[in-house]
């Protein structure tokens, strides 16, 4: 079994209902990740997400098979809303959740004092992208794990594993965040939904598509994110990865539409200590879900069992270039062509 | 209860000989506080830390209270180390813009939580005050019912964000240097030529957000001149104006002087009105 090896690594897997948890776990997911159905998550999407009956029924799928279930409390409460927030961790100890994560400094602290047993991983919107941030929840609030903002690079990840006691996680595939999580207010600027306080970024509440004389055009609350000529292929309007002008050149101006995919990194993470990959994508179907962590479960057993020698297969590749945002995948961070 | 009225630390990259004269100007004008050093970019080394201290001392002898800002994102080792320094000068308060700098802080006596350390709720900044914290910048996107929910629990000297345009985000990447196709260490310091950033225009030709290295500002000018009345009576003790190229001891000067906001017609208002915030509200 891979757990007995010396050198594991989990794949962490999204789930936006019963059936996309399922699915992971069907198809090799270690851990399962999913959100409630309010704003105490930063998947604060219509039709998504688990009521108490569902989630419950979601861990017994899951522990019956040895997997565990994380529920993300990763917004940011206010004091008007604070009881549905500890009410949501509460319940998380209640029913057996294996995990809980959490961004907020008080609500840490409440799940530190108040279910000292219910495990806490520090959320990516955390923002906690050094060393000394991440022993500051480990050393006050117990954190075991911790996200990585998708901002540094494979010698930052090092160093950081290096000088921390926390498990390091750190995205692999799905979505990608140009800025750091938790440090961007480009939603709420344009839009007022904020991923920190509501969990929603671009919502599709503020979504508007049209066809104008000049081409098909996409708007968030009326902001113009981007404009496509007949044919050209178009993107869901996330309000950073539109095209914009800046000194007289229209490109794009902070990040293209395109996905996170670190397979073929595998070997350098399981090299620095990184203990677990995430996948991104909550709001995204059950066929995702299965497809994606079967192509991960994959990779990392081939990773495990090959270490230097591992390369990404073809067929794997072209099974997640068909999930990516705008057919286009990066390395994000890690590659930097822009450093 | 008064305001007081604060300068925040510059987020541009000024050149040394500018940066110099604008606080020579800052000395002598009606502001309470001044926050000083470079909290966007580690690459920006016009002025030794050294020379940051001694504007320090300057202000200080002006009369101001003088607070060291960190750098909100910090990625490695040589973040750290500047960091440190910062937290161990010894002479002036320390503003914490990220929890590593909290951490290095905790116990100290005095210190102030930043604006991006994203205290939302009395629960968060009682932790903080706990660790030796004594002031709170409320977060960039507060609304009046967030900063009135922490208050109203939890009573701190208070500031917030009141004037100029709003650094919304953060990355690794360097929009400017992408601009110019350069590598981000490559960069040569071209934000150098951008004293108030780089315009982004929609394609429709509308301002909407101004490029500043690895920072992500708001197009519009965020002004609560016009709100000082609210922000009182929610708790605010200090309204925190951010520095521009020009214009800034104006700013300062109609705080004083309890004018209002002079350019309401083109500056919005609508994090404090719990609305997007390039809007504007009343």
């Amino acid at each position: 079994m891979t757990e007995t090896l010396k050198f594991y690594m989990d794949l962490v897997c999204p789930a936006g209902s019963l059936p996309a948890l399922k699915a992971a776990i069907d198809h090799g997911a270690d851990w399962v990740y999913l959100g409630l159905k309010d704003a105490t998550n930063a998947r604060n999407f219509a039709g998504l997400n688990f009521d108490r009956a569902a989630l419950a029924e979601g861990l017994a799928y899951a522990h019956g098979r040895r997997k565990k279930v994380l529920l993300a409390l990763n917004t940011y409460p206010q004091a008007a809303s604070w009881g549905r927030w500890t009410a949501a961790v509460d319940l998380a100890a209640e029913l057996g959740v294996d995990a809980i994560i959490v961004a907020d400094l008080g609500l840490m602290d409440y799940a530190h004092r108040t279910h000292p047993g219910l495990q806490r991983h520090l959320s990516v919107q955390g923002s906690a992208t050094s060393h000394e941030a991440i022993n500051f929840y480990a050393e006050r609030f117990g954190v075991r794990r911790t996200v990585l903002p998708r901002v540094l690079s494979l010698a930052q990840i090092e160093q950081v594993v290096k000088n921390t006691p926390v498990e390091i996680e750190v995205f692999g595939f799905g979505g990608l965040c140009v800025m750091v999580e938790g440090r961007c207010m480009l939603s709420a600027w344009a839009c007022g939904d904020s991923p920190n306080t509501f969990g929603a970024c671009s919502p599709g509440r503020a979504v508007r598509w049209e066809e104008t004389p000049k081409g098909l055009e996409s708007r968030l609350n009326g902001v113009l994110i981007d404009r496509y000529a007949p044919g050209e292929r178009t993107a869901y309007p996330t309000l950073c990865k539109g095209r914009f002008e800046v000194e007289g050149e229209t490109y794009y101006a902070i990040e293209e539409p395109s996905s996170l995919n670190t397979i073929e990194m595998l070997p350098e993470f399981l090299r620095i200590g990184v203990k677990a990959v995430k996948i991104e994508g909550r709001q995204r179907s059950p066929a995702y879900v299965a497809q994606v962590t079967a192509i991960w479960r994959q990779a990392i057993d081939a990773a495990l069992a090959e270490r230097e020698r591992f390369a990404p297969r073809r067929e794997w590749v072209a099974g997640l270039d068909r999930h990516a945002e705008g057919s286009q995948h990066t390395l994000g961070a890690f590659s930097r062509p822009w450093k | 209860m008064s305001m007081k009225v604060s300068l925040g630390p510059i987020q541009y990259y000024w050149p040394r000989d500018a940066v110099h004269a604008f606080y020579d100007s800052i000395a002598k004008a009606p502001v309470d506080i001044v926050y000083l050093g470079e909290v966007v970019c580690s690459r920006r080394h016009e002025l030794a830390f050294e020379e940051w201290l001694a504007i320090a001392e300057t202000l200080a002898a002006a009369g101001k209270e003088v607070v060291l800002s960190t750098q909100v994102l910090t990625e490695g080792e040589g973040d750290l180390k500047l960091v440190r320094r910062v937290v161990a000068n010894g002479r002036h308060r320390v503003e914490a813009n990220d929890m590593g700098a909290v951490r290095m802080l905790a116990g100290a006596k005095g210190w102030v939580a930043g604006p991006h350390l994203n205290v939302y709720n009395p629960e968060s900044l009682r932790i903080l005050l706990g660790l030796g914290a004594t002031r709170w910048v409320a977060p960039i996107e507060s609304s009046g019912d967030i900063v009135k929910g922490v208050l109203n629990e939890q009573p701190v000297e208070a500031e917030i964000f009141a004037y100029g345009r709003l650094p919304l985000a953060y990355s690794a990447r360097c929009f400017t240097a992408r601009r110019y196709n350069l590598q981000k260490e490559a960069c040569a310091w071209r934000c150098l030529e951008h004293p108030e950033g780089m315009e982004l225009k929609t394609r429709d030709g509308e301002p909407f957000l101004v490029l500043n290295g690895i920072q992500t500002q708001s197009a519009k000018v965020y002004s609560l001149l016009g709100e000082v009345d609210s922000l009182r009576e929610a708790g605010v003790g200090i309204l925190r104006v951010s520095p521009q190229s020009q214009g800034t001891v104006d700013i300062l000067r109609a705080l004083r002087d309890g004018k209002g906001d002079p350019e309401k017609n083109q500056t919005c208002n609508g994090f404090w009105h719990g609305k997007p915030g390039l809007e504007r509200a009343a």
